[in-house]
């Protein structure tokens, strides 16, 4: 009885500033009868219309983008992290390019892509994939190189195999900061379909929002809007989802560190 | 019936042994010597302990004898294999279990790990060699917890069954009872004389503690400081099956005990 009612208590906390954010924007907004700030009413109602008839055509191809986009920035991210991190040499010789070429901001490289992949699919994922690559690989890098000496010695002492010393040793070590690297991927990933979808684009939620924008559609603009602040929300709930099954024994280990149970 | 096994075999080829072991780090001005020619021998299904004072490069010691650093001169034998690199024969037990035992994995895969892809063993007897293993260290139903849902004390035994299954002619301890509170150290004590004589390896323990060198060793060895020699071989010569109360409180217990003392104090740096 007491867990429920706590329970909530804490889900009452969380969500009583949203439910009131959007009473209070509903209720301003609903007599508005400006251009640039219309009725959240009217914003609701177009995202609806949105969602169900531009979904095949704009909502569809930038979620599709964007998985491709960081599925590549991860896998690749991963791979070239483990060679970096384990090979002390490589990395030392990679550094100083890496350095610089993560400095350049990924939007800046949208009129190269341009040229290079055309104004399709190919070119807006090539702009995730060089801006969302760089946290995944250097976190792994980091995370592989912040692996415990003794961790080591045990691996190389017990003669465990190279597979599993990869899979069930590295790769789970690294684990908390790979993830944390894939979580600023994620953001970076909204970022750059949206900008993606602003240069020479024929779809995409940025799409819709930019075209609204421009024949004052401001309706229609907000809710490419809202609809781009709930697909980030949900990713982060997925994201978090994931995050909490892979790491519980990190949670695990650090709770019973600051427990003193010892 | 330990000691039968202990006294058995000391003829042929100890089962470990250091020849002229020395370690510098370093080079020119800057090259700080930790062994100087280290050499001692270790029998068949002999528990021999090393005692030394703190600092005495005792890890870098165990860290040469597992073949996980390289040695500037001299040589490690186990049998007749000379020692490059990890040998398949030994298994190690560390000191710092909490580190030594892999968080993401349950109790009985963290145990099972050093035998994935060993020719032979199917994941059934793999299984079954862990939960024996467990068994043998009083853990047969943690299996399924992860290292950090246990206690200091069991989490190391988890260590000690890990080695177990492993299957070792030679278990190498670092110092594995120095991070328990005293009463798990006495119970950690005497599970090791009791896997010594179901299992009946050679077991070769570091340890800064002397009462426990002398409650667990057949002979200890006593180490100088930097750089490292050894002092003097004392032979324990207590019966066994040994006891925490009546063992150590014998004659010979503390005339053993103060004797190397006496030899760790002369030669603390």
């Amino acid at each position: 009885m007491r867990a429920v009612l706590g329970k909530s208590t804490a889900l009452l906390t969380e969500i009583w500033l949203p439910i009131l954010t959007v009473v209070a924007w509903w209720t301003l907004s609903s007599k508005s009868t400006s251009l640039y700030f219309p009725p959240l009413s009217r914003i609701i109602s177009k995202l609806g219309e949105v969602v169900t008839t531009r979904f095949a055509s704009d909502i569809l191809p930038s979620l599709q983008n964007l998985a491709a986009g960081l599925c590549i920035s991860v896998i690749l991210g991963v791979i070239c992290g483990l060679a970096l991190g384990l090979l002390p040499p490589l990395y030392t010789a990679f550094q100083p390019l890496l350095e610089f070429m993560r400095a350049i901001p990924g939007v800046a490289l949208l009129p190269v892509a341009l040229f290079m992949f055309g104004i399709g699919s190919d070119m807006k994922v090539a702009i995730i994939v060089f801006g969302a690559f760089w946290p995944v690989l250097m976190n792994t890098i980091d995370g592989i190189r912040g692996i415990d000496i003794l961790v080591k010695d045990v691996s190389r002492s017990y003669n465990i195999r190279r597979r599993d010393h990869l899979t069930r040793i590295v790769l789970p070590a690294a684990a908390p900061q790979i993830i944390a690297g894939i979580r600023i991927s994620v953001s970076l990933g909204v970022i750059l379909i949206v900008a993606s979808e602003y240069v020479a684009s024929t779809e995409g939620i940025g799409y819709i929002e930019l075209q609204s924008a421009r024949q004052y559609y401001m309706d229609v603009m907000w809710a490419a809007l809202l609809l781009l602040g709930v697909l980030g929300y949900l990713l982060n709930v997925l994201f978090r989802v994931v995050e909490h099954r892979l790491l519980r024994w990190h949670r695990g280990l650090r709770g019973t560190d600051q427990g003193g149970t010892k | 019936m330990t000691e039968i096994i202990a006294r058995g075999t000391l003829t042929g080829v100890p089962a470990l042994s250091a020849q002229g072991l020395s370690k510098t780090y370093g080079s020119g001005a800057n090259a700080r010597q930790i062994l100087g020619d280290v050499s001692f021998e270790v029998h068949d299904h002999e528990t021999v302990c090393i005692v030394g004072p703190s600092g005495a490069g005792k890890t870098t010691l165990l860290r040469c004898l597992a073949g996980l650093m390289p040695s500037t001169a001299g040589s490690v034998f186990i049998g007749e294999e000379k020692v490059v690199g990890p040998p398949r024969r030994m298994a190690v037990v560390f000191q710092d279990y909490s580190r030594s035992l892999m968080p993401w994995m349950t109790v009985q895969a963290n145990v099972e790990l050093p035998l994935r892809g060993r020719p032979g063993l199917t994941a059934a007897d793999r299984r079954e060699r862990a939960q024996t293993a467990l068994a043998s260290v009083g853990l047969e139903n943690s299996g399924t917890l992860h290292p950090w849902q246990l206690s200091g004390g069991m989490q190391q035994r988890v260590a000690i069954a890990r080695a177990l299954a492993y299957e070792p002619d030679v278990l190498l301890m670092d110092e594995p009872f120095a991070s328990v509170d005293a009463q798990t150290r006495a119970d950690l004590e005497d599970l090791t004389h009791a896997i010594k004589a179901k299992y009946g390896m050679t077991i070769l323990l570091v340890t800064h503690d002397i009462s426990e060198s002398v409650y667990l060793a057949d002979r200890v060895i006593v180490l100088s400081g930097t750089p490292t020699s050894v002092t003097e071989i004392v032979p324990v010569d207590l019966p066994y099956p040994r006891d925490q109360v009546s063992t150590k409180s014998t004659s010979e217990f503390s005339e053993l005990r103060g004797h190397i003392l006496g030899l760790v104090r002369r030669t603390q740096p």
